[in-house]
């Protein structure tokens, strides 16, 4: 009982590790090669969206709650991904 | 104390989903603020396209805000925490890591009112989108997240008091749940908008 909950903390603590990682590598990229690169937005883009991931996966616990909560989560970046991309490139 | 194993969930709420129906609305809640914020973020790309972003003024108070940025995830562990200590009925544990994540809610709402934007104004980066009108959507988006931040520590306030009173518990963890989706979802917000105002 007692090792389940230090396996949970632990995990918490392991998610929380690797935003920080993840995030300062984000902030090396743009600060030293900077967001003009046609490769770095991408990257940079592709980086927020793990850390997103992670975060609806583990501190919201998407991961282990009904399928249900997911697609109430997911359905709506479907629908912002469409606004979002036929505000930036009209037809 | 008794003490519930780690990942207790409290026992089926009599509904006829079997899913407590706070969580549900919560859930309901955040789907229709992704829309929300989608729009704002759909609008700072325009505007972005098509007059530009000073960007001078973002690469100087990058270190700042990455500050920042690790502030709010590191109160998204702790709101984390609490929860599994909530469900555990780990009294001790839960009560300072609920205070730690408002604190820390508080400090990045303070930087960002009172240290991030007086020095962006100071700039030339105004309400009033001269002479950049990138700043009106800035301050828009930015200030509509920081609300958000406030209201999830006064949130979290009001389950502090349900702590100290004794009103949570691993059977009574659904208000802690309600308030972490909410306070993982604005910071799940944070990092789109780090990512597209300060990095790209």
């Amino acid at each position: 009982m007692q090792a389940a909950h230090s396996s949970s903390v632990l995990k918490y603590v392991g998610v929380f590790v690797a935003l920080a990682i993840v995030t300062a590598i984000e902030v090396g990229i743009a600060f030293v090669i900077g967001p003009t690169s046609a490769l770095v937005i991408p990257v940079l883009v592709i980086a927020a969206v793990a850390k997103i991931a992670l975060i609806a996966m583990f501190f919201m616990h998407l991961r282990d709650d009904t399928k249900w909560f997911a697609l109430l989560f997911m359905y709506p970046f479907l629908l912002a991904g469409l606004l979002i991309f036929w505000t930036v490139f009209p037809a | 104390m008794e003490q519930a194993p780690a990942h207790a969930q409290p026992s089926l709420p009599d509904t006829t989903t079997g899913i407590h129906n706070n969580k549900i609305g919560v859930w309901l809640f955040i789907a229709s603020e992704v829309m929300f914020f989608s729009s704002l973020i759909a609008a700072l790309m325009l505007i972005r396209a098509s007059a530009g972003k000073p960007r001078e003024l973002f690469v100087s108070s990058l270190l700042l805000v990455t500050v920042n940025t690790f502030v709010l995830v590191t109160s998204s562990l702790f709101m984390a925490l609490s929860l599994a200590f909530v469900r555990r009925g780990r009294r001790r544990a839960y009560l300072p890591t609920l205070l730690i994540t408002a604190v820390l809610g508080t400090i990045f709402v303070s930087i960002q009112f009172l240290v991030e934007y007086p020095r962006l104004m100071s700039e030339g980066l105004t309400f009033n989108g001269v002479p950049y009108i990138f700043g009106s959507i800035f301050y828009l988006l930015t200030g509509f997240h920081g609300m958000h931040v406030l209201v999830g520590v006064l949130w979290i306030g009001v389950m502090l008091i349900r702590g100290l009173l004794g009103h949570l518990g691993p059977s009574n963890s659904i208000g802690v749940e309600s308030v972490g989706l909410y306070w993982h979802f604005v910071d799940a917000v944070w990092i789109v908008l780090f990512t597209i105002i300060y990095l790209i």
